[in-house]
Formats: C-alpha cells, structure tokens, sequence
C-alpha cells in the first residue's frame, strides 16, 4: 500500500535533460521507480540513456501520458518556469504532480494550486523533497539509502529533518515519507497526509514534523484529534527563531504572536500529540511507542 | 519583504492608485527642501519604520512651514520607535480628511488563496477593529486565477457598506490596488486609512506593501527597494556571498545543511546552553544542498566576522552529498581561511558515507576541530566551548 506512490507509479520527469534533472532522474531510476519518460518539447522524440535504460523524451505530458500510462509527474525545472510546467501537467489530468524546485513566487504557487484542486490533481510541494516509499518507489530527491520499507508514516514540512528523522528510526524503516516544503502554499498539507496514512494498512505510527510560520500545524493538531486513531509523535523546529525574519523556507516566519513553534506545540499536546524537544527525543518517542505494540 | 510607507506610496502612484503628495527625507534641510516642493504650505512629518504606533511614539507631526518641517524632521530623525531609528521621514502634503476606510488584500496561507478585507470604518488598528466589531470588516475571498475585476471589486464595496455615492469610486481605487498586488508580486497591499477628503476625492493616505522576494527574478527593480541602514551588515555581506543567513544574539555560530535542520540545530544549541552558561545559538546558516569548499569557506567567514561568536557548530546531514565530500568542503574552507578560522570548530556528520567523512576528519587533524556523534552531543560541545 504506502501512500501517494508505490510500485505501481508510473514515473515521468519534467525537466528530466537540465542538470539537475539528469541527476536526480539517475538516482531515481537506482532506487527502483519506474520513470516512463521524460518531457521537453525541444528534445521530443529523442531518448535518454541512462546507466542501461534509455527512457524516451516526449514532447508534452498529455503525449507522455497517451503513451505510457504515467501517472506521476516530478518537476525540476527553473522557478520562473514551474507554472507553466504545473498547469501543463494539471491540463493533462496527471494525477500527482510532485514539485521539486525551490523559489516558486507565491502568486504562481497560488495560481496553480487553485488550478490543481478544481481539476482533482494532487500537488506535492514546491520546494519539497517529494516521496518515497521505500523499496516501491522514490519520486524526488530523498535518499533511497537510509532506510527500507517499514510500518512509520513521516510528513515534514523540511527535507533534512526527514532524511534526519527517517536515519534515526533506520531499524523500523518507512512505508511513506512525504516532504510537503517550506513554501507559504503547499499542494499537499500535514493534514492530507495524516488522512491518508490514517487509511494506508500498512501505516502503523506516524511521525509529523513542523516549524515556525502560519497555522498548519495547529490545523493538523485539530484533524488529528477528530480524525486520527493511529498513534502520532510531532516535532516543531524553529523555538529560537526571532519574530519577522525568514528562516531559510520561504514560509518560515514568526509574525508578531502568530506562528511560533511554543503554540504549534501547544496544539499538538492538547490534541494528544506527544511532541520532542529534539529529533532524537522525537525519534525515542516513535520507538517507544512501536517497541510497545 | 515588507516595504516603507513612502516606497509604497511610490509604487502606488506607479500604477494609478491616488495618492497624495509625498517625498521623503533624510535630513532636516531635505524636508525643508520637500516641503517647499510640495508647495510651502502645511505638511505632516512621517517617521519611516517598518512598525505600526509611531503616532503615539511622537513619530508623526504637523509642520505648518518648510522651516517647521525641518524643525520637526529633525525631532523625528533618529528617534527609536520600538527598537527601530528612523532614519528617513516623508513629507507629506496636508489632507482634509471627511472619511477614513480600511482596504487590504493578502496571501491567505490558510485558505491558499488571498482574502480582501474592506471596511468604512478605518484609521483604528485592525486587528483591533477584527475583534471588537467583526461585523464592520468585510473579509472577501479572492481567486488567484480571477484576481480583483470589477465585479469582484462591486462585491467587496458592497460587502463593506460604503454609501452609494461613494461604490463605483471606491470599486475603482480598490481594482488599482488589486493591480499594485498581481503586478509587484506582493504578499500584501494594506490601505489604512483609505479616505475620503473634504473636496470628496478617495485617497490612499498610508500604505503598507509586502513584496514576495521569491519572485524578485523578474522584479529587477525591488533590488532597490531593499533597506541597507535596517539590515545586519553580516547579513548583508552573506547575501552578496548567496548564503541563507540570519543574525541572531548569541555566541555559538550556526552551521548547517536545509533550514528545519538549521532550525533544529538552534533550538538544540539553545537548550544545551542551558547548561552552559545560557550561551545562545548566534545565528541561521543553511548552506543547501551542495556544501561545498566554497560555500563553507564562505559561511565560515562570515560566521567568524561576527566579534560575539565564541564557537561553531557544523550540522551536517549528507543527503544528496555524501559526507566525505562535506568533510572535504570542510578541510579545503579550513586551508582558504587559514589564521582567519580562530575559533573552536564542532562538527557534526551523519547520513551517506558518514565513515569517510569522519575519517578525512580525523586525519586532517585540525587542532581547532572537534568530532560530535550525534546532534545533541555535537551541540552540548559547542555550547560547552562557548562558555569557556
């Protein structure tokens, strides 16, 4: 099961002949996703080879779509062409479009979002490390080799403290993580994964990691008391941070009272939450709670 | 980026948005200059700060005369208005105000969509007004991909109640400001007080605008609305070396790879310096991904130009780049900054190749770095050297 992707996920890559692309495309292909294709309109009809593989370039994703039956797409093109990529992914009904690239302007984040929610698409960031679902499939840059399938759920708002957090908890492995991003709007929120983690079977105990900046964690904190029987453990980041400065993720911002890591906390212990002071105590916590079922 | 009430009222007039006449200044000859070339007659001084209360802080005054304007320019300049010097003012042609009103539009994180908010009661504080008389702010949701047409802008006045005299001005001024927001990428176009003058004019009195400095790739302009005099000169050196960097108070400089690491990191130094003296984390680094030679010669640098810096605390995660590489960008940004690098140095490595890394470590055998295992005990160390 897992969630979003699994071993299904049929895989295309917008952006997959710039750089950074080609490199992630490669670490992908090695950790076991199936990537069908990639899209630039400049190189349609051509192919890529990669290690053994030659995957094919199409000129659009509808095309890649027809011809593959993809039903992923990762994006790693400039900010400044991200929407146009999105919107084009979002016409052609692609039902996971998962957002890599880092400094989308919020209007277009906005923009697309909205597109994406009337059309039924899921959006995975931007700025996100995207999703893996250890041994089954891994779409964005997360590494593959910190650790294997499990029964732990993550959704994180940073992709470090995921890559932290999952090489913490390595013996129990992973049946999803998702990195959600730091950006102000976010296709898919803590909430939309603690949904679908409170579905997937193969989820046992989810860890939900946070920081300072708006209230999503305090929403999440809300949905999980009405919604979620599984066991969750939190982590919010950024206690030190001063009010009005923008801490690295576009999104990560103390404004005058509201958004601080204290009240997200808060929250998240008022609903049952059990949250730790650091990633280490966070990741003991989860252990307790699997080595005592 | 939150802008200063003279470049907002700049960027107003740019795209149609009435306003009045104002020019700022940084010395008390330049407001008596200003307020002659707005006309010699009464103008308000304005403190320029990007905080709210500067009326009750004596940052805004009548002057009736350029030579008055300069007399209250030079009570004005300087002066601390919770926390912040002003260093400019504006000054501001006189208006007769009959009316004052209230008109924002903003991003909506929650919503992920952007939310006007109008009411005929403005000048007060409005949050204020948001809690002690809801009813009077009309909060109206606005489509990202529809934006303010006049339709929306029709909805918006009526939703606010101005009078029916006042609708189609009103609407109009309101798909201006809408305008300012889609065209400057803004995050927030706040009015307040939008007024009505005696001679029945709407006008847009103070501002208060929101850039999103991720769309600053095609805003080559914003570059000049950035405030050197507000910004840390560290920071300031950091941003011309592309470096993610926050100044913060305290003696245990900030290393680290991914902001909720970084983040991470200075809560953990701050509760380990709980032990140690009360040591405090001295700022926010990510240095991204990569963590190259480069990029950590560069970060060390600027971390070291901070005199209050007493240790540094490396908190690496190889993810993408394998720590041997890290400890390589280390060990190379050691030898480029030579005697300059004067403070303990602790580092800590986990994740892809952690062993390598750890070796390269050890075998350069720099006598100011010390190994951490783990998170936690890497900033106990940190906090620990900081207090020596």
């Amino acid at each position: 099961m897992a969630i979003f992707i699994n071993e299904d996920s049929k895989v295309i890559v917008q952006g997959m002949t710039g750089s950074e692309g080609m490199k992630h495309t490669t670490r992908m292909l090695a950790s076991g996703t199936t990537i069908v294709g990639g899209v630039n309109p400049r190189k349609a009809g051509t192919t890529v080879e990669i290690e053994d593989q030659s995957i094919p370039v199409f000129g659009s994703v509808a095309e890649a779509i027809k011809e593959t039956g993809a039903d992923v797409s990762v994006i790693f093109v400039p900010p400044a062409f991200t929407k146009a990529a999105v919107v084009e992914a979002i016409e052609a009904a692609m039902p996971l479009v998962v957002i890599i690239t880092e400094g989308v302007p919020v209007a277009d984040t906005a923009e697309f979002y909205t597109l994406a929610r009337a059309a039924g698409v899921r959006l995975v960031g931007p700025n996100c490390p995207g999703v893996i679902s250890p041994g089954k499939s891994n779409v964005g840059i997360i590494p593959a080799n910190i650790t294997g399938a499990g029964k732990i759920g993550l959704v994180s708002k940073s992709g470090t403290l995921t890559y932290q957090m999952m090489y913490e908890l390595r013996d129990f492995g992973f049946s999803t993580a998702v990195g959600i991003g730091g950006d102000p709007v976010i296709g898919t929120t803590h909430i939309d994964a603690l949904a679908a983690f409170e579905a997937d079977p193969e989820t046992e105990a989810i860890v939900m990691i946070g920081e300072i900046g708006g209230d999503a964690e305090e929403r999440a904190a809300a949905f999980i008391k009405e919604n979620v029987t599984k066991p969750v453990v939190g982590y919010v980041a950024g206690f030190t941070a001063p009010e009005g400065k923008t801490m690295g993720h576009a999104g990560a911002i103390v404004s005058g009272s509201s958004g601080t890591a204290a009240a997200k906390k808060e929250a998240l212990e008022a609903a049952g939450v059990k949250v730790g002071k650091t990633p280490s105590e966070t990741a003991a916590l989860m252990r307790e709670i699997l080595e005592n079922r | 980026m939150d802008l200063f009430e003279y470049q907002a009222r700049d960027i107003f007039e740019k795209h149609g948005v009435p306003v009045l006449g104002g020019v700022v200044a940084t010395t008390p000859e330049e407001a008596r200059a200003a307020a002659e070339q707005l006309g010699g007659g009464t103008v308000v001084v304005k403190a320029q700060v990007k905080t709210g209360g500067r009326g009750k802080a004596g940052g805004v005054k009548l002057a009736h005369s350029p030579e008055e304007a300069a007399e209250k320019a030079s009570e004005i300049l300087g002066m601390d208005i919770k926390g912040h010097t002003v260093h400019r003012v504006m000054i501001a042609e006189g208006a007769k105000i009959a009316e004052e009103y209230y008109f924002s539009v903003l991003l909506d994180r929650a919503d992920r969509s952007y939310l006007a908010m109008c009411s005929v009661e403005g000048g007060m504080e409005i949050e204020q007004l948001a809690v002690e008389r809801p009813e009077a702010l009309a909060k109206i949701a606005v489509d990202p991909t529809m934006g303010i047409d006049a339709e929306k802008a029709a909805e918006i006045v009526e939703a606010a109640g101005f009078p029916d005299d006042l609708k189609d001005q009103v609407a109009d001024v309101i798909q201006k400001l809408w305008t300012v927001y889609a065209a400057e990428d803004a995050t927030l176009v706040e009015v307040n007080p939008l007024v009505k003058t005696e001679d029945g004019a709407i006008v847009a009195l103070d501002g208060k605008v929101s850039l999103d400095e991720n769309a600053s790739f095609r805003h080559a302009e914003h570059e000049a609305l950035v405030d050197r005099d507000e910004t840390d000169p560290l920071e300031i050196k950091a941003k011309e070396n592309d470096l993610n960097y926050v100044k913060l108070d305290g003696e245990v400089g900030i290393i680290g790879n991914g902001a909720g690491l970084v983040m991470s990191t200075l809560d953990v130094v701050a509760y380990a310096g709980e032990k140690h003296g009360g040591v405090k984390p001295a700022n926010f680094l990510d240095i991204g991904g990569g963590a190259s030679a480069a990029v950590m010669a560069a970060g060390l640098d600027v971390i070291l130009s901070d005199p209050q810096v007493k240790s540094v605390f490396v908190n690496v995660f190889g993810g993408i780049t394998a720590c041997d590489a890290v400890a390589n960008g280390i060990v190379q940004a050691l030898e480029i900054l030579g005697e300059k690098e004067n403070k303990p140095l602790v580092v800590r490595l986990d994740g892809n190749n952690v062993e390598e890394g750890r070796r390269i470590l050890e075998h350069a055998n720099h006598p100011l770095v010390t190994l951490a295992e783990t998170m936690d005990g890497g900033a106990d160390k940190a906090a620990e050297l900081a207090n020596a």
